[in-house]
């Protein structure tokens, strides 16, 4: 579904991935975990095409398509979807009208009818539940005022609506309580648990990979993958620490 | 009446035009005499103006506007067409009045945009609160010179006013000046103003969701303007101001 191949990206020229490659096929779910400055977030900017993250060099192909030759809403509109670290707050516009026009931007990118205002709220209202969050808050603006765990159900609750092929979620995890962390959790692999979906979890912990496990373990440092391996890597990086395991 | 002499030909000397197109102007110059307002003591009116001149045209509308006791004026502006569209608003606010202005002023290409408002609040007890939001594009100007004058002995006075400004392209402007002279110790006047920029932030998160940037532009400047004209009573008014401002903001691109 995704291949990263030797890629290369830089952030105001400074380099901050320096050849990484990965391959996430349908059905599978993947972590990646790394120390502060590893380049994570970067990896999820430059696969969302976030103005600013500079692609020097490597490839990066989605469902047979060059990902990096797109357009962010293209990229969307394709099937990837990316989970903010810090969702933003957007004054003015609501939820269920923001959603209902990014759905309908991405059903008239791939060719299909645009949802009804009633089809879409039976939607927005299933996925709502599924992640335990109140149609009432889908009524006010884009994350105004939502506290930082509200903010990342919002985040799922936007991945259920959109229903992507491949879900890269940034740091999901942070800001959660162990309540939170198992509806969110639960809500991802309802959601993105699919023989035809996968996912790309970033996480700087172990914890939300008890809910949510993965099928491959990959470790970020200095802008590439250093080792990679099952669910035991990041059990081994929770008791030994980043530098052990990267040392090893 | 007696015809008056015609105003002299405003320049940028002159402080309630130190922002404006004075050649677009002296190109109508003379303009037609204020508009005249009375609102009687207790009475609540309600004005609705759209300033779409075509391209090109320069409109100057002045208005002086007297309010009586506990009379209460609500004004929505929405100033968008013209290459010189210029209004401005001069309100005598007596014993518990209360002016209200929400306006959008929404400019592009070479236009130049202005609102100016004198509130003299004479009395003790009225209020006031202005609500003013500026979208400039291209080499668009928009200003707001918003003057309150609170008199000696109008005390309770209540005057809000807010200006925010959001700037499109390198080249757009936006002027904002607020004047208080204040000679009544128990008031209250608040002001704000601020100009910015489209979020980057928002724009990249709604093209993730799959907005394309066009649309999601829209929506922010739709959202920076939004529940400015809500409020407004007569409905076919209020959708034919809806919908102006959206045309205008999709010319803006």
């Amino acid at each position: 579904m995704l291949t990263i191949s030797n890629l290369h990206a830089t952030v105001a020229d400074k380099p901050i991935l320096k050849g990484l490659s990965l391959t996430i096929n349908a059905g599978e779910i993947h972590a990646i975990m790394g120390p502060n400055g590893a380049g994570k977030s970067t990896l999820a900017y430059t696969l969302g095409g976030r103005p600013g993250y500079e692609v020097t060099g490597g490839s990066a192909t989605f469902e047979g398509a060059d990902l990096l030759d797109m357009e962010p809403h293209e990229r969307a509109a394709a099937g990837l979807f990316l989970g903010f670290q810090y969702p933003v707050e957007i004054p003015g516009v609501s939820n269920v009208q923001f959603l209902r026009e990014a759905l309908n931007s991405q059903r008239l990118g791939r060719g299909e009818e645009p949802l009804s205002a009633a089809d879409f709220l039976r939607l927005a209202r299933e996925k709502a539940g599924l992640l335990g969050m109140d149609m009432e808050m889908l009524k006010r603006p884009v994350n105004v005022g939502f506290s930082g765990g509200e903010k990342k159900r919002a985040e799922m609750v936007q991945m259920g609506i959109l229903d992507p092929r491949l879900a890269i979620l940034d740091e999901t995890d942070s800001g959660l309580d162990i309540d939170a962390l198992k509806t969110v959790g639960a809500g991802i692999n309802t959601i993105m648990r699919a023989s035809d979906k996968a996912v790309l979890l970033i996480t700087h912990y172990q914890r939300l990979l008890d809910y949510v496990r993965p099928d491959f373990v990959h470790i970020l440092a200095d802008g590439r993958i250093v080792r990679s391996g099952g669910p035991e890597l990041a059990l081994a990086l929770e008791r030994e620490g980043y530098a052990e395991v990267i040392a090893a | 009446m007696n015809a008056a002499l015609p105003l002299p030909l405003p320049t940028r000397k002159d402080e309630a035009w130190r922002y404006s197109d004075v050649e677009a102007a002296a190109r109508i110059w003379s303009v037609d005499k204020p508009k005249r307002l009375v609102v009687a003591p207790g009475e609540a009116l309600a004005l609705a103006l759209l300033q779409d001149a075509d391209a090109g045209a320069a409109v100057v509308l002045d208005h002086v506007v007297e309010i009586g006791a506990g009379g209460t004026l609500a004004v929505h502006l929405l100033n968008l067409g013209g290459t010189l569209g210029r209004v401005t608003f001069d309100v005598t606010l007596a014993r518990g009045a209360h002016f209200e202005l929400k306006a959008a002023l929404l400019g592009g290409e070479a236009q130049t945009l202005e609102l100016v408002t004198t509130l003299r609040h004479a009395e003790p007890d009225a209020t006031s609160d202005q609500r003013v939001r500026a979208i400039a594009a291209g080499r668009a100007t928009t200003n707001y010179l918003g003057q309150i004058q609170v008199a000696r002995g109008a005390q309770k006075t209540d005057a809000a006013q807010s200006f925010k400004a959001m700037l499109l392209d390198r080249t757009a402007a936006a002027n904002a000046k607020p004047e208080l002279e204040i000679f009544a110790d128990d008031v209250k006047c608040a002001h704000g103003a601020s100009v910015g920029e489209l979020d980057r932030a928002a724009l990249f998160y709604m093209a993730s969701r799959g907005l394309p940037p066009a649309r999601a532009k829209a929506l922010l400047l739709e959202a920076f303007i939004a529940g400015l004209f809500d409020d407004m009573d007569d409905e076919a008014e209020r959708a034919r101001f809806h919908d102006a401002a959206r045309s205008k903001l999709e010319a803006l691109e």
